[in-house]
């Protein structure tokens, strides 16, 4: 009863080669080695092999339910965010409706006006964006560093914001909003085969919707085995200095 | 021109052309978010009833985004043969689907020259799916850059060996094994991630000596951007074809960085300098959804912005063209069945435009649809014999983040619908073992074939 299946997820593809008697396995070992690209698959017929099948779909299979998944309000309320919608009604909408991810109810806006601290230094928020396992995995682990660093640095904090079905564009309005000097918005990037977890940092002096999209900095491929959440706090802190010590953000700061 | 219709008894009234093009679509999810759509299935029938009446000629006055105002438009409307539009342009769209049902590839190849991009995407929106299979696979699109692509047959595939990180070795290892499954008859060609000219070159280069090495005969690409690729050329790098993604309308081709006059500038400076032999020697990419994303859509529907694409990539007789149907996001194409519907559309649209058609059957993985909805979709291209698919170690882009047709796709593609690589192509494949009678062999699916 004790036995079990293999975890398909956990085999190591980096010099696995499944070709049935190839020419030379050394030379195909040492091909493997040079890409993540699917090779050295052999096959069946003129189709893939079982295991690589299964593999294909497991990969896929994580990445779709990072799309459709929630984030773990749990993880956030324990973090002390306050929360908000936007005006996406759920997923499938969110998915098809990317204009309504991006903006808020007047409501909203008004409720975040009464809740959070005003014009903050540095306004944190995190959203779901299009992969709500790069939340769940990373927002514990990166929001001390970045409370600890900007406290430590003597920064005012805002309260922080989760934004329930949201884009990147939301960190303006909110911005707008509360009249903050620095916007970091934390949100989960389009997963891919390769995993489910990266999560982007995106910030922009004096965030407004007036400004194009070149107003906001970028930090991506947050994630275990990309920059790791502890390292990415870390840079965030720094940049805010930056940001605050230069007065902008984007294209027209040079680092 | 009438824009009003009545359905079981209701009355429907549209105030333009663009409306009743926007309305009569099959339901895209790029369309609703435009607000353009057909507010029911009822409306959608309603504007097709109005556009089936319509003629060519109305189309073909009504552009949807202004001559004066566009150079897309002029570019479309300045090449229209006069004695080819003499002949078709007083045919409803509902006679001119009946037209193509029922001529011969002759009969058709007499008329295209004719045709602007909204006469070919009204007519698309009458068409059902079969309907696009059925009329798509009589037309045969010829090119020659340093072999020929499109003849009947022939089921081609660009090697698509793309690398996080541009890694060369890493490049060529998937370059290896694509060709150890009869991949890249089409082209080689590598989505780059660094856009400078030494990293274009070192690919170009490395892609160009293992085909003389190896003797294969096709072509070498890197898709960077045109201004990129044309100062590559100065230095003198073996190019064979250029590559650039096109959109519908100037204010989106200005989004891509490129107007109508850098393209003809570039394609003089690559009749000059390429290092291929033919008369055809441009790539172009396009997608559904592409204006819209821009803000460059001018109120028209997706389809119709993309049959724009193909007038303007006509004008420079390109070897290639694909669409690249599912990579922009759900909020175009929703899912397998929109995809699968856009994918059959576009590369009917590109094959009635003149342009030797292919397609990249692909999904992000936002979107709802899996790889049988990609499988699904290339074997309905393939029997309506598309030019050409993307072949990509199993499957799965690990540049690009997402997923398309296979190497062992491609190879279970011409199995299942007995077609061959391109002749030339196939006969060194032949030659070193990798297929016989167009199949592969016990020793296909081994890269270090070519580590000997």
């Amino acid at each position: 009863m004790s036995e079990m299946i293999k975890d398909i997820s956990q085999i190591d593809y980096y010099e696995r080669v499944t070709i049935d008697n190839p020419r030379d396995t050394e030379s195909c070992i040492r091909l493997k080695k040079t890409t993540n690209a699917r090779i050295c698959l052999g096959r069946a017929g003129d189709r893939c092999k079982t295991e690589t099948l299964l593999k294909f779909r497991a990969d896929h299979a994580v990445a779709m339910d990072a799309v459709w998944s929630e984030v773990d309000e749990s993880i956030v309320d324990q973090l002390g965010f306050f929360k908000v919608q936007t005006l996406a009604e759920d997923k499938e909408q969110y998915i098809k409706r990317p204009d309504l991810g991006r903006i808020f109810s007047q409501g909203t806006l008004d409720g975040i006006k009464g809740n959070c601290i005003e014009s903050p230094d540095v306004q944190i928020i995190a959203t779901d964006g299009l992969s709500a396992c790069a939340i769940n995995a990373n927002l514990a682990d990166i929001y001390p560093i970045l409370m600890d660093g900007l406290t430590a640095k003597g920064y005012a904090i805002g309260t922080p914001i989760f934004v329930k079905y949201g884009r990147v564009a939301t960190m303006d309005q909110i911005s707008e909003a509360i009249q903050a000097k620095v916007t970091i918005l934390l949100v989960g990037e389009r997963p891919g085969l390769a995993t489910d977890e990266s999560m982007s940092s995106y910030m922009a002096y004096e965030s407004s919707t007036l400004k194009p999209e070149s107003q906001r900095t970028v930090i991506s491929n947050i994630h275990r085995k990309g920059v790791p959440p502890v390292e990415a706090g870390a840079q965030l802190v720094n940049l805010v200095e930056v940001l605050i010590r230069e007065k902008k953000s984007g294209v027209e700061l040079k680092i | 021109m009438i824009l009003k219709t009545r359905l079981f008894g209701k009355g429907y009234e549209f105030k333009d052309i663009k409306e009743v093009l926007a309305k009569a679509n099959e339901e895209k999810s790029g369309d609703i978010l435009a607000g353009i759509a057909a507010g029911d299935t009822a409306e959608r029938v309603a504007a097709k009833v109005v556009l089936s009446e319509m003629t060519l000629e109305d189309l073909r006055n009504n552009p949807v985004v202004p001559y004066e105002d566009d150079e897309v438009t002029r570019a479309i409307q300045d090449g229209v043969d006069p004695n080819a539009f003499g002949m078709i342009k007083s045919m409803t769209v509902g006679d001119f689907r009946e037209f193509l049902l029922k001529s011969s590839e002759d009969e058709i190849k007499k008329i295209h020259d004719g045709l602007t991009s909204e006469m070919i995407a009204g007519v698309t929106k009458l068409m059902s799916n079969m309907d696009l299979v059925y009329t798509a696979k009589k037309i045969h699109n010829l090119a020659t850059c340093n072999t020929t692509i499109g003849e009947r047959g022939t089921l081609s595939s660009r090697l698509q060996p793309n690398h996080p990180t541009d890694g060369l070795a890493g490049i060529m290892a998937s370059t290896m094994e694509g060709i150890s499954y009869g991949i890249g008859d089409a082209v080689i060609g590598l989505n780059p991630v660094v856009d400078t000219i030494s990293s274009i070159s070192a690919v170009l280069h490395s892609f160009k000596d293992f085909m003389v090495k190896w003797d294969i005969p096709t072509q070498n690409c890197v898709l960077a951007h045109v201004t990129s690729q044309m100062a590559a050329l100065q230095k003198g790098v073996p190019m064979d074809l250029m590559f650039q993604s096109l959109a519908g309308s100037q204010k989106s081709n200005e989004a891509f960085g490129i107007t109508v006059k850098l393209m003809d500038e570039a394609y003089e400076v690559m009749r000059e300098k390429k290092s291929s032999r033919g008369p055809n020697f441009m790539y172009f990419e396009t997608g559904q959804g592409s204006e819209l994303s821009s803000e460059g859509h001018h109120g028209a529907d997706q389809l119709t912005m993309e049959a724009r694409c193909y007038g303007l990539a006509k004008r420079y007789h390109p070897f290639l063209v694909n669409t690249v149907v599912g990579f922009i996001g759900p909020e175009y194409l929703y899912d397998g069945r929109q995809m699968i519907r856009a994918g059959l559309e576009d590369h009917f649209m590109g094959k009635l435009t003149g342009l030797p058609m292919g397609v990249d059957v692909c999904y992000t993985n936002h979107m709802k649809a899996d790889q049988n909805d990609v499988e699904n979709l290339a074997l309905l291209l393939a029997a309506c014999d598309c030019t050409y698919f993307m072949g990509i170690p199993g499957g799965d882009d690990v540049m690009l983040m997402y997923q398309t047709t296979s190497y062992h796709d491609i190879a279970s593609l011409r199995d299942i619908t007995g077609k061959k690589p391109i002749k030339e192509f196939n006969q060194r494949m032949e030659e070193l073992g990798i297929l016989e009678d167009g199949k592969l062999t016990r020793k296909a699916g081994d890269p270090s074939i070519f580590t000997a």
